[in-house]
């Protein structure tokens, strides 16, 4: 079926074994490396949200009464990077960007394949070495920030296993940025301008501009914390000297855009979505690609409002106070068109589209609070509050994972030429959508009022709003469970979708379902308007 | 269209309303019990409201948008070809920016009338003789006020307790006691990891940071006993890490001073 012209891949292709063995080896097929990045995420959400849930346990009564005070440490630190770098970043830039960008600039593969896999492969060592941290001495304890001095004098082995783990999985976020960058701009197949492009591909181009540049500063950061650890340095010990706010402007350098590059993708991605379900072109593609641009820009310069407790200085609060407001303009911008392409449509209301629905409902609520933070005197009271934790899940869970589901519900025909149940997935919607409100949004009345993160004991004041958010955190265990259920029987015996259940026009979409290895038979297809719906190009499909 | 119009106006106006409600009937805060309070829950007022009016606007318009444009069982074919618009564009471009400048510009003000924007490495000079870097924590004095008559204390916080140390009365004390309307100023560090210094009802929250002491202003208007609680992860009993604060009259406090003060030891 290959008609390649390289020999030396098709070698390879011959050697790389067949069926569902493929996922389990060295592949170098862009298409089964985003499914091991997808459904070993999905491995490690399952994980994080175990420990998310022995949080909520833990939070029901108001004393240190479930776990340990210092297990509880753990747990905590433990579901934030797994969430963060296990699940969230390596799925949304990982298994949707390697399936789908290849097919978008028209490519048979990924620019550097083997270095695709390689950073794949990173991914499971390094989730297993910070899984396994706990059983050694205890895990990293010092929260998913890792502030020195707390990180310096926890117990050290959990602590450099956390660094050493994180390190790796930055790496392999390198690697994915490099090569993601090299596709889009160099083996666009030929007449494809960039101006052409599905959005996700400018989402992704952002992102990994921003994983580039920023990704390193961590890295070099946590080099010299772990010298702080191993070898007595001094960079952020104060008892020697160090400078423990320094270590706070090197580590949200990488930690803000970081959000930028959990959000930017799912903002690429819920663009694919909208305008096939709802039948219409995506509204405003030119701002739409300005306001990424905007995003990742403005990303890189507004660091500081985490850190407008610590020790900086008034002008450097005002100044990323406005910078940090003004994101929300391009984000609006990206909200508003989304409105625009659904009005006017011919909406199929589907899993899909409620999880896309869901995702700009929550996300507006989770960026209203944001420019709130932003504002200095605001900040003040609320910072370190469950105010902020509310907040950012709004972000990330509301956001992010409500958009990834979105788009499992989407792709899974691509994938596997199998539908999906509706009626399973409208439900888990559902579900999934009272959950996270009911978990959620009591928080921010929680942290206004006097409840700090990252504590194990509470005033029996907050008792009865917290059991609600556990309350909320025990349904969003529970939609997991018909997703799964879902999953299991449409692979098995799902109904056959077809190559184009969606009649979609982005270029994925144009070969069979699901795609043969090189993913065209022939020549990549010229889309020249991959949202061209109510035109002439959509009527003869 | 003159109908469709009337009908866009009343549910905008509808919004507004709801919104305007919502922010003056529904307070989600703590009690106010220090200066800066009222001012901080100005702020709240105002972005809760602008917060409701796009919030439950998108949540309208996206729900509508679902009900209003859904595919019937009869329809085929593709919803309307139309790919932008440009002075719609330009319109929720310049709208959103103008309104985030406002903020920021209003929010200036706020942080300017709490005191945020003085600089405080010269009051310091003259509560201390040595020249130490003091980092900026909230201030509301002038620098001439800090030196005579403010109450001064030095706190202290450990794993997993705050020490206040009443340099006048020469005595350490682990609940803080101030007199209500009187400014207080303390100068913090800590012993150990980074700790924080916030009491909710007065809406002031600090860091307490090893190595950098940390400075902290606010005058308590309401007497009362609130809580200090610690907000940055400092170990396991980070969520026990809480002491008091006790806002009494005047004559209460002296009485209470008096009987802690300690003569000064000369050796």
């Amino acid at each position: 079926m290959t008609i390649s012209i390289d020999p030396q891949k098709t070698n390879n292709e011959s050697l790389q074994p067949k069926g569902w063995l493929r996922y389990f080896s060295f592949s170098l097929d862009h298409k089964v490396i985003g499914i091991q990045y997808l459904v070993c995420g999905f491995l490690f959400y399952l994980i994080g949200g175990t420990l998310a849930s022995a949080i909520r346990i833990e939070l029901a009564s108001p004393m240190s009464d479930f776990m340990p005070r210092d297990v509880y440490n753990q747990v905590l630190t433990l579901h934030g990077t797994i969430m963060i770098f296990l699940w969230i970043v390596p799925v949304v830039n990982g298994a949707f960007g390697n399936y789908l960008i290849p097919f978008y600039v028209g490519a048979r593969d990924m620019a550097f394949p083997r270095l695709n896999a390689v950073a794949f492969w990173l991914i499971p060592p390094s989730g297993l070495m910070l899984v396994a941290s706990y059983f050694v001495e205890g895990a990293a304890q010092a929260g998913w920030t890792a502030y020195p001095p707390l990180s310096i004098t926890t117990p050290q082995s959990g602590q450099i296993i956390w660094i050493l783990s994180v390190l790796l999985l930055g790496g392999s976020s390198i690697f994915g940025g490099i090569n993601f960058i090299a596709t889009i701009i160099k083996l666009r197949r030929p007449g494809l301008k960039l101006m052409q492009l599905p959005m996700y591909c400018w989402a992704m181009l952002g992102t990994s501009l921003l994983v580039v540049l920023s990704t390193p500063v961590l890295a070099g950061t946590l080099i010299l914390l772990s010298f702080d650890i191993i070898a007595n340095t001094g960079f952020f010990n104060p008892v020697l000297g160090g400078n423990v706010v320094v270590y706070q402007h090197l580590f949200w350098f990488y930690s803000h855009p970081a959000v930028y590059i959990m959000v930017l993708p799912a903002f690429g991605l819920v663009s694919e979505i909208l305008p096939v379900h709802a039948r219409k072109p995506l509204f405003g593609y030119t701002t739409m690609v300005f306001s990424i641009m905007g995003i990742v820009v403005l990303g890189l310069v507004v660091w500081a409002h985490h850190m407008f407790t610590s020790g900086t200085p008034p002008w450097m609060r005002l100044f990323f106070t406005i910078a940090t407001a003004f994101i929300a303009v391009p984000t609006g911008i990206k909200f508003f068109n989304w409105v625009a392409t659904l009005w006017g449509g011919k909406i199929s209301i589907n899993s899909a589209m409620l999880f896309s629905c869901g995702f700009i409902i929550n996300f507006v609520f989770g960026g209203i609070t944001g420019v709130a933070l932003a504002q200095v005197p605001f900040d003040i009271h609320v910072h370190d509050t469950y105010f902020v934790v509310a907040h950012f899940h709004y972000i990330v869970y509301g956001g992010t994972v409500f958009i990834i589901f979105s788009s499992i519900y989407h792709w899974f025909p691509k994938v596997t030429g199998k539908m999906l149940n509706e009626k399973l997935g409208i439900l888990h919607f559902i579900i999934t959508f009272i959950g996270f409100n009911l978990c959620f949004a009591p928080q921010h009345w929680l942290g206004l009022n006097g409840m700090p993160r990252r504590v194990a004991e509470y005033d029996p004041q907050f008792q009865f709003v917290n059991q609600i958010s556990s309350l909320g955190a025990l349904l969003m265990a529970v939609s997991t469970i018909p997703f799964l259920i879902n999953v299991f029987l449409s692979v098995r015996n799902g109904k056959d979708s077809g190559d184009n259940p969606w009649n979609a026009l982005t270029p994925e979409w144009l070969t069979s379902s699901p795609p043969p290895v090189e993913n065209w038979e022939g020549e990549a297809p010229l889309v020249e308007e991959p949202y061209g719906y109510g035109k002439e190009i959509s009527e003869r499909k | 269209m003159l109908n469709k119009n009337i009908y866009l106006i009343l549910i905008i106006s509808l919004v507004f309303a709801i919104s305007f409600w919502i922010g003056f009937n529904v307070n989600l805060l703590p009690a106010e019990a220090s200066i800066n309070a009222p001012i901080y829950d100005e702020l709240f007022k105002i972005l809760f409201i602008i917060g409701l009016i796009i919030f439950i606007g998108m949540t309208i318009a996206v729900i509508y948008s679902l009900f209003k444009f859904r595919k019937r069982n009869d329809q085929i074919g593709d919803g309307i070809a139309l790919e932008g618009n440009l002075s719609l564009e330009i319109v929720w471009t310049i709208i959103p920016s103008i309104i985030v400048l406002l903020i920021g510009l209003y929010s200036y003000n706020i942080y300017d009338r709490m005191g945020g924007m003085k600089e405080l490495n010269h009051n310091h000079e003259m509560m201390s003789s040595n020249s130490e870097k003091i980092w900026a924590g909230i201030s509301q004095t002038s620098d001439n006020e800090i030196a005579i008559n403010n109450l001064s204390i030095e706190v202290s916080a450990m794993q997993f307790a705050f020490l206040f140390n009443y340099p006048k009365g020469n005595f350490i004390s682990g609940e803080l006691h101030v007199p209500v309307d009187q400014k207080v100023s303390m100068k913090m560090e800590s012993k150990d990891v980074i700790h924080a210094f916030w009491v909710p009802e007065f809406r002031i929250k600090q860091d307490i940071i090893p190595g950098q002491p940390t400075i902290l202003n606010f005058t308590p208007t309401k007497v009362g006993k609130y809580p200090i609680i610690c907000a940055e992860l400092c170990g396991p009993y980070h969520g026990g890490m809480r002491a008091s604060i006790i806002v009494e009259e005047e004559s209460d406090y002296n009485e209470w001073f008096n009987k802690n003060k300690k003569p000064e030891v000369n050796l």
